[in-house]
């Protein structure tokens, strides 16, 4: 492997420590006519993470991979890799791979000409091109296939070769742009699982964009979320799923409901909140602030609840099931008008039937207290 | 400099050349219209608003031009759905034939019918001989001799572009509008006419522009009746230059209006790409009507393939010995040796094809230039770059004509004016500026087409410019490059209307040597030219046939 992308692309996680970052983003902003498609992010990835841009449509994340290769200019902000500023170096010569959402084959060209596309931009001919090019198909389990024309392959063979195509000329980053979302549902899980497998064993810095929170907590060590071109939060899919920063990313990550609170005060570990006619002791994640007396929102997370009969119980109606196997969805309709979701065996309840809520006593990670006014 | 710097560099360039050819002469031409010995005059718009003959020509023009659109929608929509939609026996030969007029440059095609219709062609003596008359059944001359030519040669329009709307339907839209229990005309009405609409209307404003700009059929078949492309010859002729601006200036508004009317009625929904089958053509089950569809389609074919034919038979007789038989009596291919042995008679094929070259590569270097430019460009030099490159097409090739008589007929370096008349360069000029529009549209086309994540696809693999221009974007375009040159070299090869205007003995293009053989009397070496445009136009349809359909107002 190190043949084809050369040792210095060799998967090392940071030990702990000041660490230069490997590609770091520095209050990136992009704006499009009126609509501020950035604005401000601030990131760093070390060498060998792969860091997956979350959020919806519209979100920005997009043109963050743009501005990182190089095809839109930022209008503040800087782009630094290996301590290098590439904001101002043109895509030709910024050497970051890309697999583009449609892949963006050269229909004129066969396989191998495609993926040898970049090698013959550093100069490599002859022999030691076909090598080359022979090693990225190998690579991407499509050896022998240079001949081929690109419309006569599989979708998921186009995309073997957009990502072949991208590695060969070993560049420093790769940039994926929706690399799964033009893929069938039966096709996507197993190329997901590739892709990962593949990216792992090169060990190139990667970043990739998606709307799928399942792609980016498969795929990326660590996920950045984005709404409106800011960045809402960064960490692993652990933290962003156990502590997210507000309602949005809480509830863009993850299943969740919600229903509106009163809090009444801090006590000894928590905040004492009034919902649905009972009190509750929510606990504080640490860091997170006080959060002052008044409105406010719970989040709560299905496996976070109970069914169960006492006094300090929501009460509620159950009007729908989501089957799962092991374990169901009950989705409860409280007097207030508000739905909740609550994790129970199968057969726990049927629907039309009165039940008490409870938190649950394990999962004390899965209530979140937020800001009422906050988005 | 930064790849965005030459790039508008080289936008601004081209929006200063374009300025020049298309819009500068036309302006001059508005400006000689309204200008006196001294100083600033309305005589000449007066004189022009007075004289009956001219608002007879200006309606002349006018209801031609419309009564061209509705007889050409009349032929052309029912061949469309006939070829398009049934299941005919031999439909594909039938729906290329059915194209053939579109291959017949419009003086050849005017040509054809006075062979066939006219007082001494085939069909006038063939009926005087079975019925026993002295005198031909008809004269074909005025309006509706007019009318018939265009009829034949711009129903092609509405054929070709309904074809390809019928072809586009999606099939589930059908299928969804029986499920819910709509009958045959109620689909017809609410789902297929609708999906048409634009193909309709784009037909509509094509037939209305090439006929209100057709200049061969009223020149020979006019006698007293004038539009205003022939009136504007006449009052050149007449020595009555001013005049003649203002009646251009008159038919170029008339252009430009049906152009805003037009464009305004084709607003709207509808003919949006297909996402799935297209629907399968109508098998009918009952013999008799097959049979009858089959008759109907081939019957038409053989109509419309008969001035091609008469054209072919009239190329291979003798000079003077056809006269009255209904079938020439003798053959000969002495009228094609004539034409390569001849030098007098070799030189307008010569010049034909070395103009038509330079015109055409010239043309599709500019709307090359232009498409490349203007894909990534802020929205104002983009929008000014397509309007100059698409406004010959909204003006008659008449008014192109004189347009640039007038800009380049005189010496002022300062101005931008420089002597073009009566040298060799001011026809490939011409017919490179009336050729912009057809060209850049192909092209055009062909550049919009390329997904742009190829170049930056290219650029991230470290190929710089000039190399992804060789590498990716021209190979990509070559079937539209194709497409573009081969339209822009059939028009010109055929020009008629830009030609008479501005030829001089040594330019002389082929079509001027077919006007003059007939007035001669040399029937035979006129048709053999008319072959020879029409092998060759069809020829170079075919080599760049790579879809595009046609798009020019042939004069």
């Amino acid at each position: 492997m190190d043949g084809v992308l050369g040792p210095a692309r060799t998967r090392q996680r940071a030990g702990g420590g000041a660490v230069t970052p490997f590609l770091a983003v520095e209050g990136l902003a992009k704006r499009f006519d009126r609509t501020v498609a950035v604005d401000d992010v601030t990131l760093s990835i070390e060498r060998g993470e792969m860091l997956a841009l979350l959020g919806p449509s519209g979100s920005g994340k997009t043109t963050m991979l743009r501005l990182l290769a190089g095809f839109e200019t930022p209008d503040a902000g800087r782009v630094v890799v290996e301590g290098e500023d590439v904001t101002r170096v043109e895509p030709v010569h910024r050497r970051f791979g890309m697999v583009f959402q449609h892949y963006a084959l050269f229909p004129h060209l066969d396989v191998g000409e495609n993926v040898g596309f970049g090698l013959e931009s550093l100069g490599v001919r002859g022999a030691e091109l076909g090598d080359r090019v022979g090693r990225a198909l190998a690579l991407v389990d499509l050896a022998g296939l240079e001949r081929r024309r690109v419309d006569q392959l599989s979708g998921g063979q186009q995309q073997r070769v957009a990502l072949a195509r991208a590695l060969a000329p070993e560049p420093r980053v790769l940039l994926l742009d929706e690399p799964l979302s033009n893929l069938d549902p039966t096709l996507r899980e197993r190329t997901r699982r590739e892709i990962r497998d593949l990216i792992r064993r090169v060990g190139i810095t990667t970043v990739l964009v998606t709307h799928e929170q399942d792609e980016a907590f498969d795929l990326g060590d660590r996920v950045a979320v984005l709404r409106g071109g800011r960045l809402e939060q960064v960490g692993t899919p652990d933290e962003l799923y156990a502590a997210p920063a507000n309602r949005f990313v809480g509830g863009f990550v993850g299943r969740s409901s919600v229903v509106p609170v009163t809090v009444l005060g801090p006590t000894e570990w928590g905040t004492r909140i009034a919902v649905e006619g009972v009190e509750w002791e929510i606990e504080r994640p640490a860091g997170h602030p006080v959060i002052l007396p008044g409105a406010a929102v719970l989040m709560v997370r299905p496996e976070a609840l109970r069914l169960g009969d006492d006094p300090q119980a929501i009460v509620g109606t159950v009007t729908g099931r989501r089957f799962t196997g092991p374990s169901s969805f009950f989705t409860v309709l409280t007097a207030s008008g508000a739905t909740l979701e609550v994790v129970a065996p199968p057969a726990a309840v049927r629907a039309g039937e009165r039940v008490g809520i409870l938190p649950s006593r394990r999962a004390a990670g899965g209530l979140h207290l937020f800001l009422a006014e906050e988005g | 400099m930064t790849r965005r710097g030459t790039g508008a560099v080289g936008a601004a360039l081209l929006l200063g050349l374009l300025l020049w050819l298309v819009l500068y002469p036309l302006v001059l031409v508005l400006a000689e219209g309204v200008r006196g010995p001294e100083g600033w005059t309305l005589d000449h718009v007066r004189e022009f608003v007075g004289r009956p003959t001219e608002m007879r020509a200006l309606w002349g023009s006018l209801w031609i031009s419309l009564a061209s659109v509705a007889l050409a929608a009349l032929l052309g929509v029912p061949l469309a759905f006939l070829v398009g939609r049934y299941d005919l026996p031999g439909g594909r030969v039938l729906g290329g034939l059915v194209a053939l007029p579109a291959v017949l440059p419009p003086l050849v095609g005017v040509v054809a019918f006075l062979f066939l219709y006219g007082e001494t062609g085939f069909v006038s003596l063939l009926l005087m001989r079975l019925l026993g008359l002295e005198e031909p059944l008809w004269r074909l001359e005025g309006a509706g001799a007019i009318l018939l030519v265009h009829a034949y040669s711009m129903y092609v329009y509405f054929y070709l572009l309904v074809r390809a709307g019928l072809v586009s339907l999606d099939a589930s839209q059908l299928e969804a509008a029986a499920s819910l229990g709509a009958g045959r005309w109620r689909t017809l009405r609410r789902v297929v006419v609708p999906h048409l609409k634009p193909a309709l209307a784009g037909a509509a404003l094509l037939t209305f522009m090439t006929a209100l700009g057709s200049f061969s059929a009223p020149y020979v078949f006019g006698g007293g009746f004038r539009v205003m492309p022939t009136q504007i010859v006449a009052t050149r002729l007449n020595g009555e230059n001013q005049l003649a601006m203002v009646e251009t200036a008159s038919l170029a508004a008339l252009a430009l209006l049906a152009l805003l009317v037009f464009r305004t009625g084709s607003s709207g929904p509808g003919g949006a790409g297909r996402k799935g089958a297209g629907p399968a053509r109508i098998v009918i089950r009952r013999r008799l009507a097959r049979i009858a569809a089959g008759t109907v389609g081939w019957g038409l074919a053989a109509l419309l393939l008969l001035p091609h034919l008469t054209l072919v038979l009239v190329s291979f007789v003798p000079v003077g010995t056809w006269t009255t038989e209904p079938l020439p009596p003798a053959y000969t291919v002495r009228n094609y040796l004539a034409l390569v042995e001849d030098p007098v008679r070799v030189r307008p094929l010569v010049n034909s094809i070395w103009l038509a070259t330079v015109a055409t590569v010239a043309a599709v270097a500019i709307a090359l230039a232009g498409a490349l430019l203007s894909a990534r460009r802020p929205t104002a030099p983009r929008r000014a770059i397509e309007a100059l490159l698409a406004l010959p097409w909204a003006v008659p090739g008449t008014v192109f004509a004189i347009a640039l008589a007038t800009a380049f007929s005189v010496r002022d370096p300062l101005a931008g004016r420089f002597i073009l008349v009566g040298t060799v360069w001011i026809l490939p000029l011409a017919y490179l500026v009336r050729n912009l529009p057809i060209t850049s549209r192909a092209i055009t086309a062909g550049v919009r087409a390329l997904d742009p994540s190829l170049d930056e696809a290219a650029a991230s693999l470290g190929a710089g410019r000039r190399r992804t221009l060789l590498r990716v974007t021209l190979p990509l375009l070559r079937p539209a490059l194709l497409a573009g040159a081969s339209l822009a070299f059939v028009t010109a090869f055929g020009d008629f209307v830009t030609s008479i205007m501005l030829y001089t003995y040594d330019t002389r293009p082929i079509s001027l040597e077919i006007l003059s053989s007939l007035r001669q009397a040399d029937v035979g070496v006129a048709a053999a030219y008319g072959v020879v445009l029409m092998l060759v136009s069809a020829v170079v349809f075919a080599l760049g046939s790579g879809g595009q359909g046609r798009g020019g107002n042939a004069g």
